[in-house]
């Protein structure tokens, strides 16, 4: 058996069938699909674990808190952290990037700052700062993209000013599937003296992310995305950015100590964990990273290349079919659009085939305007997707466009 | 012809077809074959909220009769509200308003569209049910 067929192996979801068809899971941008794993220590957290974490003086409570702080050294270490209060457990990329968010948007940006943000960007990465720059009286700059979907790197250092504050780019474009060159852009910016944050949700499932060699302030994430489940994320930030900004939530868990006259808040990382944090969520989440831990990710990223270009080249001859984005360094994504074909009639007839795809604007209106598009068809692929499927696709999608044609 | 009627007709043909691809078509042939609607009246007001494609809703009263007119860029969601269309257009206002619209479940409509289409569903029935409202 092959690498990636053994792997494939770990994720029974795929063996099911969908409209009496073996489900072809082209989706993974949107979500991925968990390995056994993470679906035995959820069953396990629940049958065996279940306490709430950090106050109780009893055997459960302290069993699930360990767990808890475990599997944040366990990120700590796979994401390459310095220290591990540099984790905060969050609900996913939007909730990190909003912490961020809302905390430069009350202790640091003032009237006449300047926020960047790229043409690219998912709409958790416009609308926060939109949000930040309308209560500080920032103002936010946009990074333009070219006709494939690469950064204007140009454009960039053109921006980058004495008043910037912030960076905030996505990693990896959801939608177009761009890697952009993060690294540049944050020397770039750090040069300029701008701290960067960076929307990891769309690299982590393809690669393994170091953000100490990144030199990121902040790096966003999602369980979801990466093999994990739902409802969990991590948002790294450097220890020293954390401690000046204020805390984002009020509540439980957050504080030092209370009275109606004065409240001092709790250190790293409890300062951003008010209330009870998905505490399920967080300890799987230490079993997906032993098991993210095993990968060979550039194995991962030869065999996801060659499915996309697979993917890519049998697409393009199909007639009236525009690829969209056709950037250098891509990850997992294939958009496209028929030149009169609806895409949500070829996404709706692929699932009566079994195939799983997006349609849609992929909560990226401005980037659908930028490429002249309504909304694109996205297959996404992760390790586990084969050039069968990819065959089957194509072949489904063939015949989605005769009976619409 | 009552909606009964109109609806009863409709499952007829569908009990017809075996497969997916035979339903599709069909729905893609009422699409093909749903009057064309004016220009002037495929604006933001008469969209359809909860599609992911643009569909286009208008009604209008003639010798106490609703008469629907509709358009969408996408021929599957265009096939849906031709099937709506045909099965409510020329009824009575007070016949629409009070219709629970159990022709879909029996139909089977729901269960082969996807959930993001029967939204779309449900947003098409919403609006034929105010048009109606506010004419009877």
């Amino acid at each position: 058996m092959s690498y990636f067929e053994k792997l494939r192996n770990d994720f029974p979801i795929l063996q099911e069938q969908v409209n009496g068809k073996n489900l072809v899971y082209f989706d993974n941008g949107a979500t991925a699909q968990k390995p056994q794993i993470v679906l035995d220590e959820l069953a396990h957290y629940y049958t065996k674990l279940n306490a709430n974490i950090h106050r109780g003086v009893h055997t459960l409570s302290q069993e699930a808190t360990s767990k808890y702080e475990e599997a944040r050294k366990k990120i700590q270490s796979y994401l390459n952290a310095e220290f591990e209060e540099e984790i905060i457990f969050t609900k996913g990329t939007t909730d990190g990037i909003n912490l961020i968010a809302n905390g430069f948007s009350r202790g640091v940006l003032k009237t006449g700052d300047e926020v960047i943000i790229s043409a690219m960007e998912h709409h958790s990465n416009i609308v926060p700062w939109q949000m930040a720059c309308e209560h500080s009286g920032a103002v936010l700059k946009v990074i333009p993209i070219s006709d494939e979907g690469e950064l204007l790197m140009e454009d960039y250092k053109a921006l980058l000013n004495d008043n910037t504050k912030l960076v905030a780019i996505t990693h990896v474009s959801n939608t177009l599937g761009s890697i952009n060159p993060v690294k540049e852009i944050i020397e770039l910016a750090h040069k300029n003296g701008t701290p960067v944050l960076i929307d990891g949700a769309q690299s982590v499932p393809h690669m393994k992310v170091d953000v100490r060699e990144l030199n990121a302030d902040f790096y966003a994430l999602s369980a979801h995305k990466m093999y994990g489940p739902t409802g969990v994320g991590v948002l790294y930030g450097k220890k020293e950015w954390l401690n000046k900004l204020p805390p984002y939530q009020g509540g439980g868990d957050m504080i030092k100590t209370v009275t109606f006259e004065k409240t001092t808040y709790n250190d790293l990382p409890h300062k951003f964990e008010a209330g009870t944090p998905n505490i399920a969520g967080g300890i799987v989440m230490g079993g997906l990273i032993d098991y993210l831990e095993k990968i060979d990710w550039q194995k991962v990223a030869i065999h996801e290349d060659e499915l996309l270009e697979y993917a890519t080249s049998q697409i393009k001859e199909i007639e009236g079919i525009r690829v969209v984005g056709e950037a250098k360094h891509k990850a997992g994504v294939l958009s496209f659009v028929h030149e009169s074909i609806h895409h949500y009639d070829i996404g709706t007839l692929l699932d009566q085939m079994g195939v799983a795809i997006r349609t849609g604007h992929h909560c990226t209106e401005p980037l659908m305007d930028r490429m002249g598009v309504t909304g694109t068809a996205r297959a996404s692929f992760a390790f586990y997707n084969t050039k069968e499927e990819v065959e089957y696709f194509i072949k489904s999608l063939k015949r989605a466009l005769r009976m619409l044609g | 012809m009552s909606v009964e009627t109109a609806a009863a007709e409709i499952l007829e043909d569908f009990d017809l077809f075996d497969d997916w691809e035979d339903k599709y078509e069909y729905i893609i042939s009422l699409g093909k074959e749903l009057d064309a609607m004016p220009e002037a009246e495929k604006v933001e007001e008469n969209l359809v909220k909860g599609c992911q494609s643009r569909v286009w809703l208008n009604a209008k009263q003639e010798d106490g009769k609703v008469i629907f007119s509709a358009d969408s860029d996408a021929i599957i969601s265009k096939g849906i509200i031709a099937l709506l269309v045909k099965i409510l257009s020329n009824q009575s206002a007070e016949e629409i308003a009070k219709n629970d619209f159990s022709f879909i479940d029996k139909i089977g409509l729901k269960e082969h569209l996807s959930p993001n289409r029967s939204n779309g569903l449900v947003g098409m029935m919403k609006k034929m049910k105010s048009y109606a409202l506010a004419y009877s």
